[in-house]
């Protein structure tokens, strides 16, 4: 352990620390424009000069490439430190006078003015090589260098022409300390934007995701984006996320897992899916890029997504007229009969947002309004004071007009009038269905499905999150459409059912089995070819049921042909004499 | 004009499927056939020959035997056995003079309270043309 002694006061570090290092660990400030903390120091723009004072002589140093030796002084505030900084300020200003950054920090040490004169005032790159060295050290791709010397000095690809080796990564725009560089998208090879996705390889996938870990977007990332397909070797590129994660916990290696476990009980969470509105041409969705469903509007306002929650239009300025349309795909025997339930709810909550986020007209479509909870009523009455304009109604019809406007058309039921608003986004408040794979799960765990594609419980009122399958359980929208308090009330119903299962640590069964009487088996074991549990065996010649595995479904009473089993509870007298029963009362 | 010959049905179902598509026809107040007397079962698995016959014999002019969908039975495979014995009995019953379409073997989910009340409804009607069983018997 080193120790030093930075403006009077005493620090350690590590033998492999610069100046730098142990300066931006304990708060000390220390300006600099060519260090990045993934790439080796390259002392190219002096700014983090400091002085150091080592046995007795006192010399300048730049601090991101001198290491953190025992012993040393160091002062980063002297009167030589702020003389050189600015001095290099001046020089830095002289040559980019319209950079901000470069502005903010020549200020800093009292530069206002370029000393000397500019040859080129739009020039913004300050040769410090940033871009360089990410472009050849991290990413690899080897498209970026220097060329020329002395004032000619300048970077680019070779020969500063378009080169197609550029994978298109942005990494050097982003290092860039001063703006210097624009990625422009063009040509193929280089991946188009995602509007609504993420905006860097590596994200967490939303503010609230449960465990909050980022996760790497192997479609963006450079090293994935390099792997070496036949053999699914990574490039040995990039990896700057790994350099700089302190508690090193990216692994580029990790893989799917599959874990078996073995449980007592099952709670079948799966939600639902969002309904694709292509499906229904006369909404015109994917025919302009401001016809966007709830969900993409959810990504569009939420202040993770792409313009930080601000509701924009794909050139950057605000909507002024907004349509928000109501059951797309819910209520229409076209799509879905059934009410989604959610969406009238989340539709205000949408108007809400854009009147108070844009201040845009908002006209709603919508044929009735599903208020149902506690406190919805009151919030559909503050939307419409908000200044919404409720046209009750389907909206019916989207049009995308030549001038890019998008036109709703629909009947004001209330005015019985038919109804066309020109507006600059459409927000489709598409249904919700069963997830595609429903009948995976479904087969998975023996599961009923009502005729809406949701997973059916026990008994609509009195056993809503228990299914016909012993131990497997219903929570959320895999039921049924449901909001979050709803989803919430229903988990918690669901979880207490399995706790008491588990409380109890032994299950209950039916008392309705199936019983063999050993007198009348003859042991053909046509009974053990049909039961679906192999809860029969042979045992001495006769066939004997297992009472823990019997479901009781009696398929092995009406099968043995000597009629030695019994189904309890609904034995052939019992049956027979309902038979008789209903018969002569008829 | 006569009175119109009322039959008697007796409707297997299984517990999980038909005999819960009946139960929600009945809370959605659909209406089915009163000639449509349920005797409910576990599975449609659980329905013997014997007892087919018993309801011909004590009375009925039809009998539906009803379960779940196949691939649906709660029990895996129970309603593969009635796929198997329900069309063999068919034939048996037109050896002994009985009509075979007073027997029908069909699915009904617990979803499909439309589908209990259209089966039930046209299954009557169909066993209504055929008129009584102890007539046919007794040609
Ligand atoms: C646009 C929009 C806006 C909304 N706004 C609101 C609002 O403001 N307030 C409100 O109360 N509600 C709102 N809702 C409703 C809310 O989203 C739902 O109530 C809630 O998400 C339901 O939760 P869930 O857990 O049942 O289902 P989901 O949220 O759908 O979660 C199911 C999870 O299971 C996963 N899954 C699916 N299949 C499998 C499988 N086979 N194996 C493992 N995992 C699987 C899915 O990936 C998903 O993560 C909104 C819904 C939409 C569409
Ligand atoms: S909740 Fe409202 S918008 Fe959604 S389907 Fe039902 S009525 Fe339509
Ligand atoms: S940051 Fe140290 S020289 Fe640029
Ligand atoms: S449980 Fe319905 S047919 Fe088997």
């Amino acid at each position: 352990m080193n120790k030093l002694i930075i403006d009077g006061a005493e620090y350690q570090a590590q033998d492999d620390q610069t100046i730098l290092d142990v300066c931006r660990q304990n708060g000390i400030e220390i300006p600099t424009l060519c260090y990045h903390p993934a790439m080796e120091p390259y002392g190219a723009c002096r700014l983090c000069t400091v002085e150091v004072i080592r046995h007795g002589w006192s010399n300048l140093h730049t601090a991101c490439t001198h290491p953190a030796w025992d012993g040393l002084e160091v002062k980063t505030q002297s009167p030589a430190v702020y003389d050189v900084r600015r001095t290099l300020m001046g020089l830095f200003l002289s040559r980019c006078p319209h950079v901000p950054v470069i502005q903010n920090l020549a200020r800093q040490y009292g530069v206002t003015e370029p000393p000397f004169a500019t040859d080129d005032p739009d020039q913004k790159c300050i040769l410090c090589g940033l871009c360089v060295r990410v472009c050849n050290d991290l990413v690899k791709a080897n498209v970026i260098n220097f060329s020329d010397r002395g004032i000619d000095r300048q970077v680019g690809p070779p020969f500063l022409e378009k080169t197609r080796d550029c994978i298109g990564c942005g990494a050097c725009t982003i290092v860039c300390p001063t703006g210097a560089i624009d990625i422009v998208l063009e040509e193929a090879g280089v991946y188009a934007e995602k509007p609504l996705g993420p905006t860097a390889a590596i994200y967490v996938p939303s503010l609230q995701a449960v465990p909050r870990v980022p996760v790497i977007d192997t479609d963006s990332c450079i090293r994935f984006r390099q792997q070496d397909r036949s053999n699914g070797k990574i490039a040995d590129a990039c990896g700057v996320c790994q350099t700089l994660c302190e508690a090193n916990a990216i692994d580029f290696d990790q893989q799917d897992e599959i874990l078996d476990l073995t449980v007592g009980s099952v709670i079948v969470a799966t939600g639902f899916e969002m309904w694709d509105p292509k499906k229904l041409s006369q909404y015109s969705y994917g025919r302009s890029p401001h016809i966007i469903t709830g969900m993409e509007f959810e990504r569009l306002s939420n202040a993770g997504g792409p313009t930080g929650g601000q509701i924009l239009l794909s050139d950057g300025s605000k909507p002024k007229r907004v349509a928000i349309i109501h059951c797309v795909g819910s209520r229409d025997h076209n799509a879905h009969a059934y009410c989604s339930r959610i969406c009238c709810m989340y539709s205000l909550k949408h108007a809400h947002l854009v009147r108070d986020k844009t201040g845009a007209e908002v006209y709603e479509f919508y044929m009735d309004m599903r208020a149902f909870g506690k406190g919805y009523e009151e919030f559909y009455e503050r939307v419409q004071e908000e200044g919404v304009t409720m046209v009750r109604g389907r909206g019916a019809v989207v049009d995308v007009l030549p001038n890019g406007k998008l036109r709703v058309k629909g009947e004001d039921a209330d005015l019985g009038k038919l109804l066309a608003v020109d507006v600059d986004m459409v927000v489709l408040s598409t249904a919700i269905e069963a997830p595609h794979d429903a009948d995976k799960i479904s087969a998975l765990f023996g599961l009923g499905r009502t005729a809406d594609g949701w997973f059916a419980e026990a008994h609509p009122k009195l056993r809503p999150v228990e299914t016909n399958t012993d131990g497997v359980f219903l929570a959320g929208c895999a039921q049924g459409p449901k909001d979050v308090p709803d989803t919430v009330a229903h988990a918690g119903a669901a979880s207490a059912a399995v706790l008491g299962l588990l409380d109890r640590g032994e299950v209950v069964i039916a008392p309705t089995v199936a019983e063999v009487n050993r007198d009348d088996c003859v042991g053909c074991g046509d009974c053990l070819l049909v039961c679906p549990y192999t809860a029969i065996t042979r045992v001495e010649g006769k066939a004997q049921i297992n009472a823990a595995l019997c479901k009781g479904c009696g398929t092995c009473v009406a099968t043995c042909p000597s009629g030695a089993i019994m189904a309890l509870h609904f034995t052939d007298d019992q049956i027979v004499a309902q038979i008789d029963g209903v018969l002569a009362w008829a | 004009m006569g009175v119109e010959f009322e039959p008697k049905i007796v409707a297997f179902m299984c517990n999980w499927c038909t005999y819960a598509g009946a139960d929600n026809a009945g809370v959605a107040r659909m209406e089915s056939p009163s000639n449509v007397l349920p005797i409910r079962v576990m599975c449609s698995g659980r329905i013997s020959p014997e007892m087919v016959m018993r309801a011909f014999r004590a009375g009925a002019d039809g009998v539906l035997v009803m379960g779940c969908h196949i691939g649906d039975c709660h029990y895996s495979t129970g309603n593969h056995r009635s796929v198997k014995r329900m069309p063999l009995l068919r034939n048996l019953l037109a050896t002994v003079g009985v009509n075979p379409e007073r027997l029908e073997l069909t699915w009904v989910s617990a979803a499909e309270a439309p589908r209990f009340v259209q089966v039930t409804h046209s299954f009557t009607d169909k066993i209504r043309s055929l008129g009584p069983l102890s007539q046919e018997v007794a040609e």
